[in-house]
């Protein structure tokens, strides 16, 4: 096949739960945007079931989880189980940006999280890791 | 392919598998490898669903709309394919996709499937893009699909050209009449939405594009482009926007122009896949000969034109198939 194949890396940025606070999501989706990445914006106050659904619809590469409200020992592996239950946890590159105390990490890396960035993380630093991490699909 | 087995994919996609849809359309925005026999093995299986296009310049209220409109037909029982297509930075290839964010109305309802594209700035792609992944959709079973486009440039209007039915949202007081015109809206819609029509100027812009398209001589046996209003936040005149997109589909399956449609959207496809292949092969023949770019520098130097050269790469070619057909 002669066709050059378009690839775009796709990225959906999430807030979810009940936390009003989306500066730091715009953020990354500026750079995120200027870094030549596809950003689904998922707009404030998701459930997780909203992000599961936009997730599986949308085919992105990687999903951004914005948290900044403590909630995310609860609403994280909600979303990686709805995520299991449509088949789309094992490719996707699950991402939890915001403030996650030192002693919660672990067990979300073990909920299946394959990175946190706490504040102050270099934005190259996140792009860096998407680009050398994703899941390439054919 | 016919005769053949439909790949793994297809099958998960008939079978109702929301992922296998969301990978094919995958499939067919990055043109992986393989895509073309995907598109192939859903054909059979596409031409039940109502595919609708709304267009209309930022900040009209396309999403809003297509957001109470997928409530309204979840409401009748009907599932809804939504394909969003938003512009993409010609720079970086990045792109922000905002449309979903107004999708509040059937969150967490897996009947409506929305997916995001961005117009890659490809080769004119785009369109061809978005009528495949109609198709993923149209033999996922949706009974309504809509394309939302921003109305701006000939892309645009490929794409919404794909369409049954073709919506166009106008703001109120967006400006005279030559504006209008100057933009070439009135040929390609079915409807005209003045949307917003809780705004001053909405009677005005009314009046105004009833004029504009009463000027237009229309074949009588054609379909007389109507208007509404609506205010798409609060969903009223969404019900009257539907009954009139309802009166279309009608129209087009009495008057046989459904049909036609169809002929000439599958003689467009059948071109474009040419175009492209046939580009393709001139690609692979540039590349033969050193590169576009040693072309372009022996031009640069005076020593040859553009005229020239294509004849000179096209020539073998059109002898080629000139020997085919004796």
């Amino acid at each position: 096949m002669s066709h050059e194949s378009q690839r775009n890396i796709r990225c959906l940025v999430a807030k979810v739960g009940l936390d009003g606070h989306d500066r730091g999501a715009h953020v990354i989706t500026r750079a995120f945007r200027d870094a030549g990445f596809e950003v689904i914006y998922s707009g404030l106050h998701k459930a997780p079931e909203e992000i599961v659904q936009a997730t599986v619809q949308e085919d992105v590469d990687v999903l951004g989880i914005s948290i900044l409200s403590g909630a995310h020992n609860t609403l994280v592996p909600k979303i990686v189980e709805g995520l299991e239950e449509y088949g789309a946890f094992e490719d996707t590159l699950v991402i939890v940006g915001g403030i996650i105390p030192e002693e919660d990490r672990p067990g979300l890396k073990e909920a299946g999280v394959d990175a946190i960035f706490g504040p102050g993380t270099p934005m190259e630093e996140t792009i860096e890791f998407i680009r050398e991490n994703v899941v390439r699909r054919d | 392919m016919a005769g053949e087995d439909p790949p793994e994919l297809v099958e998960d996609l008939l079978a109702g598998e929301h992922r296998a849809l969301a990978r094919t359309i995958t499939r067919i925005e990055n043109r992986s490898p393989g895509y073309r026999d995907l598109v192939a093995a859903l054909y059979p299986h596409t031409g039940d669903a109502d595919v609708l296009g709304i267009t209309g310049s930022p900040g009209s209220g396309k999403s809003t709309l297509v957001d109470k409109m997928a409530k309204r037909y979840r409401d009748r029982g009907l599932t809804v394919g939504v394909i969003a297509v938003d512009p993409s930075s010609p720079f970086t290839g990045g792109a922000v996709l905002g449309d979903r964010i107004r999708m509040a109305s059937t969150a967490t309802d897996m009947d409506v499937f929305f997916r995001s594209m961005s117009a890659r700035g490809s080769l004119g792609g785009l369109s061809t893009a978005t009528a495949d992944a109609v198709k993923a959709l149209d033999a996922f079973g949706k009974d309504k699909i809509i394309i939302e486009t921003v109305g701006a440039g000939q892309n645009e209007v490929d794409v919404v050209k794909t369409a049954d039915t073709v919506a166009v949202l106008v703001p109120p007081s967006s400006g005279d009449d030559v504006q209008m015109l100057k933009a070439g809206i009135l040929e390609i819609g079915d409807v005209f939405v003045v949307n917003k029509a809780d705004l001053a100027g909405a009677d005005k812009t009314v009046t105004e594009l009833k004029n504009m398209l009463d000027m237009r001589d229309g074949d009588p046996d054609d379909w007389e482009p109507r208007v509404v209003e609506t205010v798409a936040d609060s969903g009223e005149g969404v019900p009257e926007f539907l009954d009139v997109l309802d009166d279309h589909a009608g129209w087009l399956a009495e008057t046989g122009r459904r049909e036609a449609q169809r002929h000439e959207r599958h003689a467009e496809e059948l071109r474009n896949l040419l175009l492209e292949d046939v580009g393709d092969l001139v690609e692979a023949e540039l590349d033969a000969r050193g590169g576009v770019d040693e072309l372009a520098a022996r031009i640069d130097a005076g020593e040859t034109t553009p005229y020239d050269v294509a004849d000179d790469v096209v020539e073998p070619l059109a002898d080629c198939l000139d020997e085919q057909r004796d």
